[in-house]
């Protein structure tokens, strides 16, 4: 199994907001993650990022059979995995070409590569480029500086697309995005996907499962999964909310 | 009555006392003029001592920890003429300059010439030798450059100074190799070197000048400079500052500029090491239509301080002047930075701009912040703003969430963070070897013995950084 989260309890601040999480995902598949805000699911891809302050209680992350949970953020990056932000950062100084070609070397020297030679790097950076229809010149423009909310998240899926990771997360990515955009969207990760990936997509709308289409649906609430299913799921919440599930839990 | 009570520090004693006892040795190349400059500084010392961190302009400043120091005032001359030739080997790769030096607070030429003029009539040399050939140049400019801003330091650097570096570059000429200065203090004492310089530019002239101070070991030392400049009609006066002293060794620099109409001058202070550093900038406008780029950078670290003073004086209408100085402190490390813009009544048209931001990398490091605006004229555009910081914890994790280690994502950040002043080095070579420089600062790795400041003894070095910082 690619990812196995057993009964994951995560805090921040001593307080609990994770509690006792499943999740398991083999290579190959996609998972989408619906469910109400506030419930934990940003929580869940920050605990297997490594993001600092968010303390695992109880509970394991397995990733490639291996507890990941003594990792730097950067060694889980290496060893691929890969978060679409909710909130891409915005970095002045650093230009994206820069950032782009440090940590694909950092990647690279990880595996014990040599560094990508530029000519490669660039013919990289422009397929991937056209791939997510970014049209301006990224050499001078600092990470995600004076990037439109739509161009912000086109970033991310072109910097998934060039760094080619196993486990790719991604947090609302859809969010805010026109119907163009979100099509993008779902063609970088479909470009992506293969036998040997897996995806898990946090997502409110049914509409991007469309065009990604999931091998399971997840309903998370509370901190917990609540219900699990088939792209049908999906439907089932858009017409009816996520009250019925609420009302199942508390019985 | 009070200043018959005054009661001198240890420091000052010494000073005082020096100048009773050497005077007859101090002046005794000097033309009348400048002897009497010596013998007014030296009343000012007196009355006014030296400054106390109670006085507003050296607020948070730990000066006041050297007065008790004894410190060696009489400079040896002796004793280092064998190994200086090879201390003062310094190239930068591809940059082009001229060397002069000073040892000790003495001028020092390879060839020991105290004064030389150049094929296209450029004059470089001693204070002291500069005085009898060139006293119309002291009649006009020594001491009527560096009139604001008095106190005890630089009555000190007036009254005792030994010797300094004069300069004279001639209407129309435009200097294309650099002039590179560079000061060393080599000796076993706790020394205290006052030194005093006087740069020249006529109309329509260019000086790009590199002034690095640089310590070869590890003693302390204090480091007095008073530096006058006049930047004559449309000449164009650019000044790297790269100091890299030891953490013991305390750097006061003066330096004032004065400008005539429609000219230039860039100022670029890059201090990246030193245990107590102060640089006062100031800038008058005496012509209209002129301009200064005033920037700086500091990193500091362990309990160093550093103090950054710019006084920019807009005394005539049309002119600009623009700063920008960007700092990181970490451990305990303590700045100031004071920027003083006064724009006089008729000084219409004058636009003003000030920055400085700040990057504390540890909860005990300290930024003292202000800017002092004085502004009579109404037509006038003036901005300032001050910011103090940590390094973006999001931008942090973005940048690791993709691999990059905690180490280079640091660097990276410090790295953008300061771009934006050493983007401006004119001279392709000097930049990317003071960038070179910033990298191994950052990382820790840079050397303040040993070799002189840019690292020449050694041109294969490896300057090398984990992250490719080169434009693909
Ligand atoms: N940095 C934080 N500090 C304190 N509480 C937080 C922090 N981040 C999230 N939370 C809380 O954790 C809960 C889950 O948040 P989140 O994981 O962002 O939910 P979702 O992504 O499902 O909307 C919320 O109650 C939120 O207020
Ligand atoms: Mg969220």
């Amino acid at each position: 199994m690619l990812l196995n989260i057993k009964n994951l309890h995560v805090s921040i601040d001593g307080k609990e907001i994770l509690k006792g999480l499943n999740l398991g995902v083999n290579q190959g598949e996609v998972h989408a993650i619906m469910g109400p805000n506030g419930t934990g699911k940003s929580t869940l891809a920050a605990a297997i990022t490594g993001r600092e302050g968010y303390e695992i209680t109880k509970g394991e992350i397995l990733y490639k059979g291996k507890d990941i949970r003594e990792m730097s953020p950067d060694q889980r990056a290496n060893e691929g995995i890969f978060l679409s932000f909710q909130y891409p950062v915005e970095i002045p100084g650093v230009s994206m070409t820069n950032f782009m070609r440090t940590a694909i070397n950092a990647q690279r020297e990880y595996r014990s590569l040599p560094p990508m030679p530029p000519g490669e790097f660039l013919k990289k950076m422009e397929a991937n480029k056209q791939l997510v229809e970014i049209h301006t010149k990224l050499t001078n423009r600092s990470v995600n500086e004076g990037f439109s909310g739509g161009e912000k998240k086109k970033n991310e899926i072109f910097q998934m697309a060039m760094l080619e990771p196993i486990l790719a997360i991604l947090d609302e990515t859809d969010s805010g995005l026109d119907i163009d955009a979100l099509k993008v969207v779902a063609k970088g990760v479909n470009a992506l996907r293969s036998p040997d990936n897996g995806f898990v997509v946090i997502t409110h709308y049914q509409r991007l499962l469309e065009y990604i289409i999931p091998d399971f649906v997840h309903v998370m609430y509370d901190g917990r999964i609540v219900k699990s299913g088939g792209k049908g799921l999906a439907h089932e919440l858009e017409e009816n909310g996520y009250d019925w599930i609420k009302e199942q839990i508390e019985v | 009555m009070q200043q018959e009570d005054k009661k001198y520090t240890p420091l000052e004693q010494n000073l005082i006392r020096f100048f009773e006892e050497k005077e007859q040795e101090l002046s005794a190349r000097c033309i009348p003029k400048v002897v009497q400059s010596r013998r007014q500084a030296f009343g000012l010392l007196k009355t006014m001592g030296l400054p106390v961190s109670k006085d507003e302009n050296w607020r948070s400043s730990p000066i006041e920890k050297l007065y008790t120091d004894s410190f060696q005032l009489d400079n040896p001359t002796t004793g280092y003429a064998k190994s200086v030739g090879e201390l003062f080997q310094c190239e930068i790769h591809g940059f082009d300059a001229q060397v002069i030096s000073m040892l000790n607070g003495w001028y020092y030429s390879p060839d020991d010439k105290q004064l030389q003029t150049m094929e296209d009539g450029v004059v470089v040399g001693s204070i002291n030798a500069a005085q009898k050939a060139f006293p119309e140049f002291f009649d006009r400019y020594f001491d009527e450059i560096a009139k604001n801003g008095q106190h005890g330091f630089s009555a000190a650097a007036k009254a005792l100074f030994r010797d300094g570096v004069f300069i004279f570059v001639p209407d129309g000429v435009e200097v294309k190799k650099a002039i590179q200065l560079i000061k060393i203090v080599n000796s076993n004492e706790k020394m205290m070197v006052n030194s005093r310089n006087l740069i020249i530019l006529g109309k329509n002239s260019k000086l790009p000048l590199l002034h690095c101070d640089d310590s070869i070991n590890h003693n302390a030392e204090f480091i007095n400079t008073l530096t006058e400049v006049q930047v004559g009609e449309n000449a164009s006066f650019d000044l790297y500052k790269l100091q890299n002293i030891n953490d013991e060794t305390t750097l006061l620099n003066s330096t004032f500029i004065r400008q005539e109409r429609n000219s230039h001058s860039k100022v670029n202070v890059i201090t990246l090491n030193g245990g107590m550093i102060r640089n006062e900038l100031n800038v008058e406008f005496q012509g209209e239509g002129a301009d200064a780029d005033l920037n700086g950078i500091y990193l500091m670290d362990n309990q160093q301080h550093i103090d950054n003073q710019v006084f920019v004086n807009h005394a005539v209408p049309n002119c600009n002047s623009s700063e920008l100085f960007k700092g990181v402190l970490d451990n305990r490390a303590t700045g100031v930075f004071n920027g003083y813009i006064h724009v006089a009544r008729d000084a219409q048209n004058t636009n003003a701009f000030q920055r400085n931001n700040n990057i504390l990398m540890s909860p005990e490091a300290k930024i003292d912040t202000r800017p002092f605006l004085e502004i009579y004229a109404d037509d006038v555009k003036c901005s300032h703003g001050a910011t103090v910081g940590q390094l973006d914890e999001e931008a942090l994790f973005y940048l690791r969430q993709r691999g990059i280690s905690k180490q280079d994502a640091y660097l990276l950040l410090m790295y953008a963070f300061t771009a934006e002043v050493t983007g401006k080095i004119a001279f392709p070579a000097l930049r990317s070897s003071i960038e070179d420089m910033m990298k191994k600062r950052l990382r820790g790795e840079l050397a303040i013995c040993e070799r002189c400041v840019l690292h020449c003894n050694q041109p294969d070095f490896p300057l090398e950084f984990e992250i490719d910082m080169s434009r693909v």
